[in-house]
């Protein structure tokens, strides 16, 4: 009898510890939602940190940003809004804007101005691509390779990783259409310009199905983030595709010998969203958030622990040396004019059309 | 299965080509890393049958001739290999002079019946060599991916450094990592309230259940039997997005109209939807445990004056408490293992251990994950022996000599 | 009966025929098992069956265009889609009205992205005429043929007429059609086109993977049960700590485990290359593909078929197979003739538990197999998560828990639910 009562007591203590643990956070607490990892670290410390600091709350981190857009529908079907703050790239930015699942922002009355004045539409000019959207940085997804593996000549073009003979070996791909496919068809000879106007009919489809035929037995599928890292670090493939920031890691942080090509890399931004809904309370402590984190300064500090470019052109000379490594970093942002010169811009209205239908037949493509 | 067979010399032509074969065996591995099998085959079977034939001539003790062996192959794995050869030699010295004695001297049928031919005898040391490769397959994964728990570097890779046991290529800063993280301990903590807590509501109600369930006339038996291990059915991503709106509605409820404090929601439904995962474990096993439960026992209990409780408390539970103890486990595993359902029911501040990881695995690379399933199986190690020792008291309990 | 003895009814002590009382008796332990199983039963079926059902009726739910377009729908009950002809001005005067008034409530880009589904484009084509209708005046602003192909060509094409009348219904079998690689258009059901099917491929692979998942775990398990059964205990436990000790590791951690192993330059091919067996230009593929799948469940998923084989092998009496050897069976006959059928019940709990955990897996396979070793549930997350498209994911879903189901019922007929199980 004596083991019963243990357990029973047991679980007695647990569920007052339970309670007595849930219930010590409450004052002031905020929910911002990210991508975990040296991502989050980054934001961690240029955001997070000083702005609880500052006010006294507190953050809580989930790592949900690469579900978000499911799970804020699902709450907002349940109609219980849980998060306060999300980060998500700017396609999923756009399709919550639209399904009325974000809030809608004035740049003007509810982002900070630059140092100088520049209103912040002004300041973030192009970038701000949805009314719901307040970007942080600019990234760009790009091939890394094995400097010791590649032999004599370093591949310099995004279509060298189409040539086996020149480079055998693996390769990593996103078994995703996005990206992908842009860049078949541009090592097929399409200008960069007809590449979406391509993709939409049915032959342009088929012709870069085709050029993927080429070098699809030289390929490792792969789905997440970490995954291309990871392999190239293992020697496993020569060449795969990543985010930038994920390559910088791998080249100055582990040391790895590992270089990277800026070379018809596809730019990307990544940023907030409010989700709509929330109660005046929560809405305001989310704003005033959202206000201190992508002020000037606040975007250029996130540079000095992952390379990703501030979305801000007044951030830009702000940037400065790495925390730890103490490297310049402004050469290594995506935004560098001379990383800028080849890079593709991705369209973002045509996959809001075709995601679906090129999915099932890239899906069906990669089954055969 | 302990009969004592009377074991005598066997003849050495036996002893000698089973040696030769083994020998033969490692000669042809050897042999084909240095790029000759043949020559490596002849060699290796040559040289171990010619060591089996001096031991067993010559040396008249089996300990003399597994020190000699050792010391043997230690110099000449020393000479051609260098330390690591020097290790694996003392290691095939020591293995070869137990081997040889063991077959010289009929050791090998000591504890087997005398009545059984050559041929079973081949078939139960095969079948055993069978098992032990099973064995093998189901260990070594995870023995392997434990020293990458101590890797200097943020990867899953075997680094050169760590393969010539270079002290730089190790490090605890995964450990360090664990235990000074803020993310780690909190989801750490997580698992440790909401595993027990689940386990709890799940052993409570399904044991309950599972006693209704084995009385003899139940109606709908077979019905109910498959309502109650649906969860264990469903897909587990359909489950998790079903359950996903029937939380939401209900701790909305719970906060808003009851006014219950959010976090203590959150938690509440992270172990009711984990409760449920575990449950239909826990029936399974108590059924499976009171299907052979003598029910004369409870209404001797009844017959000498106890209430219902007190009969269930110290007759009942006493007895399938094993039972419900191996469903429980089950029960805990399925919650402190869970990824996806708790990724929908669950909000940040529910972030338990698992959701960790698959962070760790998929967004970032970092063997912190590997560092947490070290220590992870150094507790469960311990949780065994526990069990293990439970389980012998309950056996001594119930008067049951260990078979 | 015979009417002698039916005069006098047997009584029980408190003066009660007899048959009451025993049905009395019957009927209360009838209802106090039903009591204890009670709270259960509820709870499982409110928190988890009703739950699930809700989800699995997105399958068929499709109110969403005609709740959005209410009017459009009712004009378009008229239009014969087969005449080859555009629908007339009272059609595209109901969708202007219609549309504006979603793009006021911002619900727009939902039926856009339903419609989506079955016709890439759609999307956009209602987000620019959202976008352009919000400011039109439906009194004066008319005739509104003319404005909507104005404003995108898309509505001078017959098939998004065809397309919005189609799935206008409230309920579709539209997602269980778009489940097995068909799709519903204005002429009946019909296959997709080819370079998009992939949705019964992954079925018959799932089922066929988890078949040999379930065989493999079937070829190990089984040695290993009986060797673990048949072990004196001390010796047997000691042994199940190698059986129990990989179900407590890690799902993630074992699967990651196996990647290290299996990968061109893991741990496997480096022994390998190092014994010469194979050569450093040729490693060997073992990940990303089936394989790497099939390996890692097979270690994932073995405990589950140890576990129910060896407790139901615990009981079988020795005694038997020695019986039958006496009387002069050879070893091959005593197994196969006198164990093995009093295994079954083992074997068959194995299995079932299994090939069910190995139907639905789906984190093991996404990050070991690659593009050829992935499953029906890597596509049911992908809709959940990704596309959006819950229909298609939760007639994916029926269709999956239907196959489950089917089997489960031929498992309790065959061989009886109550005879699964689980150490112990």
């Amino acid at each position: 009898m004596k083991s019963t009562k243990t357990i029973l007591t047991g679980a007695a203590l647990s569920l007052v510890a339970g309670s007595a643990f849930a219930g010590s956070h409450m004052a002031s607490e905020m929910t911002i939602v990210s991508w975990g990892g040296a991502y989050s670290k980054s934001q961690l410390n240029a955001y997070h940190n000083p702005y609880s600091e500052m006010t006294g709350v507190t953050i809580l981190n989930d790592d949900s940003s690469s579900t978000a857009v499911a799970k804020l529908r699902a709450m907002n079907e349940a109609g219980n809004i849980t998060w306060d703050v999300v980060d998500v790239e700017a396609a999923p930015a756009m399709q919550l804007c639209d399904e009325g699942l974000a809030m809608v922002i004035d740049p003007d009355t509810m982002l900070a101005a630059a140092p100088d004045g520049t209103p912040a539409s002004e300041d973030f000019g192009d970038m701000l691509v949805s009314e719901c959207f307040i970007p942080q940085i600019v990234y760009s997804t790009t091939f890394g390779y094995r400097t010791d593996l590649v032999g004599d000549t370093a591949p310099t073009s995004v279509c060298d990783v189409f040539d086996t003979a020149a480079y055998p070996g693996k390769r990593s791909l996103f078994s995703v259409p996005i990206n992908t496919m842009e860049w078949a068809l541009l090592c097929d000879g399409v200008a960069k310009s007809d590449i979406y106007d391509t993709l939409e009919t049915e032959e342009g489809q088929d012709r870069a199905l085709a050029k993927l035929d080429t070098i699809k037995d030289d390929v490792i599928w792969v789905s997440a983030g970490s995954d291309t890292p990871q392999l190239l670090a293992d020697g496993e493939v020569i060449m795969g595709a990543t985010y930038n920031g994920r390559l910088f890691s791998l080249i100055e942080e582990q040391k790895q010998p590992v270089a990277m090509i800026w070379d018809g890399q596809v730019m990307d931004l990544d940023g907030w969203i409010i989700p709509a809904g929330l109660s005046p309370e929560r809405q305001a402590r989310a704003l005033d958030y959202i206000m201190f984190a992508t002020d000037t300064q606040r975007l250029a500090d996130q540079a000095k622990w992952i390379s990703y470019g501030p979305a801000r052109k007044s951030s830009a000379p702000l940037v400065g040396k790495h925390a730890d490594l103490g490297i310049d970093m402004a050469p290594h942002m995506p935004t560098a004019p001379e990383n800028l010169s080849r890079a593709f811009l991705m369209n973002y209205d045509f996959w809001a059309d075709y995601r679906d239908d090129l999915d099932a037949k890239f899906q069906a493509w990669l089954a055969k | 299965m302990a009969a004592l067979t009377v074991i005598s010399r066997k003849p050495l032509s036996f002893v000698l080509s089973v040696t030769a074969l083994l020998g033969a065996l490692l000669g042809v591995l050897m042999g084909m890393s240095m790029g000759n099998a043949p020559l490596g085959l002849i060699a290796g079977a040559a040289i171990t049958a010619a060591v089996a034939y001096i031991a067993t001539s010559a040396i008249p003790e089996e300990r003399t001739a597994r020190y000699g062996l050792s010391a043997a192959a230690l110099i000449a794995g020393l000479y051609f290999f260098g330390l690591v050869g020097a290790l694996s030699g003392v290691l095939w010295g020591w293995f070869l002079g137990w081997f040889i004695f063991w077959l010289y001297e009929g050791g090998y049928r000591a504890r087997l019946h005398p009545y059984l031919t050559p041929g079973q005898v081949l078939w139960y040391f095969t079948f055993r060599i069978i098992c032990g490769l099973i064995f093998a397959f189901l260990i070594i994964p995870i023995i392997v991916v434990m020293p990458l728990s101590f890797n200097a570097q943020d990867f899953f890779t075997f680094t050169p450094e760590m393969l010539r046991f270079d002290p730089a290529g190790y490090s605890l800063k995964h450990y360090n990592d664990f235990f000074t993280n803020n993310e780690w301990q909190r989801s750490f903590k997580n698992s440790l309230i909401i595993a027990p807590i689940a386990t709890l509501v799940s052993v409570s109600l399904g044991t309950l259940a599972a006693i209704g369930l084995s009385q003899s006339h139940v109606p709908f038996k077979r019905a109910i039997m498959a309502i109650l291990i649906s969860p264990m059915i469903v897909p587990l991503i359909i489950s998790a997005t079903g359950m996903f709106f029937f939380y939401a509605g209900m701790g909305k409820f719970l906060e808003h109209q009851i006014g219950l404090d959010k976090n203590l929601v959150g938690y509440m439904k992270v172990v009711l939807a984990h409760a449920i995962l575990g449950i239909p474990f826990v029936i399974i096993t108590v059924t499976a445990t009171l299907v052979g439960f003598d029910n004369s026992l409870t209404r001797a209990a009844a017959n000498m004056g106890a209430n219902p409780v007190t009969t269930f408390f110290r007759v009942q539970m006493p007895l399938i408490l094993p039972g419900v103890i191996s469903g429980g486990l089950f029960a805990f595993i399925t919650s402190f293992d869970e990824v996806v359902v708790i990724m929908f029911v669950g909000s940040a501040s529910q972030k338990t251990l698992p959701w960790q990881m698959f962070t760790g695995l998929r967004e970032q690379i970092s063997p912190t994950i590997l560092a947490v399933a070290t220590i992870l199986v150094a507790l469960s190690i311990l949780l065994l022996t526990t069990l293990e020792l439970l389980r012998r008291r309950s056996e001594k309990l119930r008067g049951m000599t260990p078979a | 009966m015979s009417a002698s003895t039916n005069t006098e009814p047997m009584l029980s002590a408190d003066g009660k025929p007899l048959k009451q009382s025993l049905a009395r008796a019957l009927r209360r332990q009838k209802i106090r098992a039903l009591l204890l199983i009670a709270p259960l039963l509820i709870f499982i079926f409110i928190a988890f069956i009703l739950p699930i059902i809700s989800m699995l009726f997105r399958s068929v739910e499709n109110d969403i265009v005609a709740t959005t377009l209410p009017q459009t729908v009712a004009a378009l009950e008229t239009w014969d889609s087969s005449t080859g002809e555009l629908p007339d001005e009272a059609v595209y005067a109901a969708f202007a009205s219609d549309i504006q008034k979603a793009a006021k409530a911002k619900v727009h880009t939902k039926v856009g992205l339903r419609l989506n589904y079955e016709q890439s484009g759609i999307a956009s084509l209602f987000k620019k005429t959202a976008r352009k209708a919000k400011k039109w005046d439906m009194e004066t602003d008319g005739p509104f043929k003319e404005k909507l192909i104005d404003v995108h060509k898309g509505w001078g094409k017959i098939e998004t007429w065809q397309t919005l009348k189609v799935h206008s219904s409230n309920y579709t079998s539209g997602y269980f059609l778009n489940a097995i690689d068909m799709r519903k258009t204005a002429d009946g059901p019909e296959f997709q086109p080819e370079n998009k099917q992939i949705l019964l491929t992954l079925f018959g692979r799932t089922l066929i993977m988890s078949l040999i998942i379930t065989g493999s775990c079937l070829l190990f398990g089984y040695p290993v049960a009986w060797l673990l059964a048949n072990l004196p205990m001390r010796q047997a436990n000691l042994l199940m700590i190698l059986v129990l000790l990989p179900f407590w590791t890690s799902l993630l951690v074992r699967t990651s485990a196996w990647k290290v192993m299996l990968q061109q330059q893991g741990v496997i091919n480096d022994v390998l290359v190092n014994l010469g067996l194979v050569s450093d230009g040729a490693r060997l593929v073992m990940i990303n593909n089936e394989i790497g799948t099939i390996v890692a469940m097979t270690h994932i998923l073995l405990p589950f078929m140890i576990l129910p084989m060896y407790s139901v092998m615990q009981t079988i009496p020795p005694s038997y197979v020695r019986a039958a050897k006496s009387l002069g069976a050879t070893n091959t006959t005593a197994f196969w003739r006198v164990y093995f059928p009093q295994s079954v019940p083992g074997i068959g709990a194995g299995s079932i538990l299994v090939f069910i955990l190995a139907i639905g897996y789906y984190i093991t396979p996404e990050i070991v197999g690659g593009t050829k070793g992935v499953f029906i549930s890597n596509r049911i997350a992908y809709h959940i998560l990704r596309s959006l498209n819950w229909g298609l994911a939760a007639a994916l879903g029926t269709i999956l828990l239907v196959a489950v189901l089917i089997l489960y019922w031929t498992y309790d007929k065959i061989v009886g639910i109550d005879n699964v199980k689980l150490g112990g």
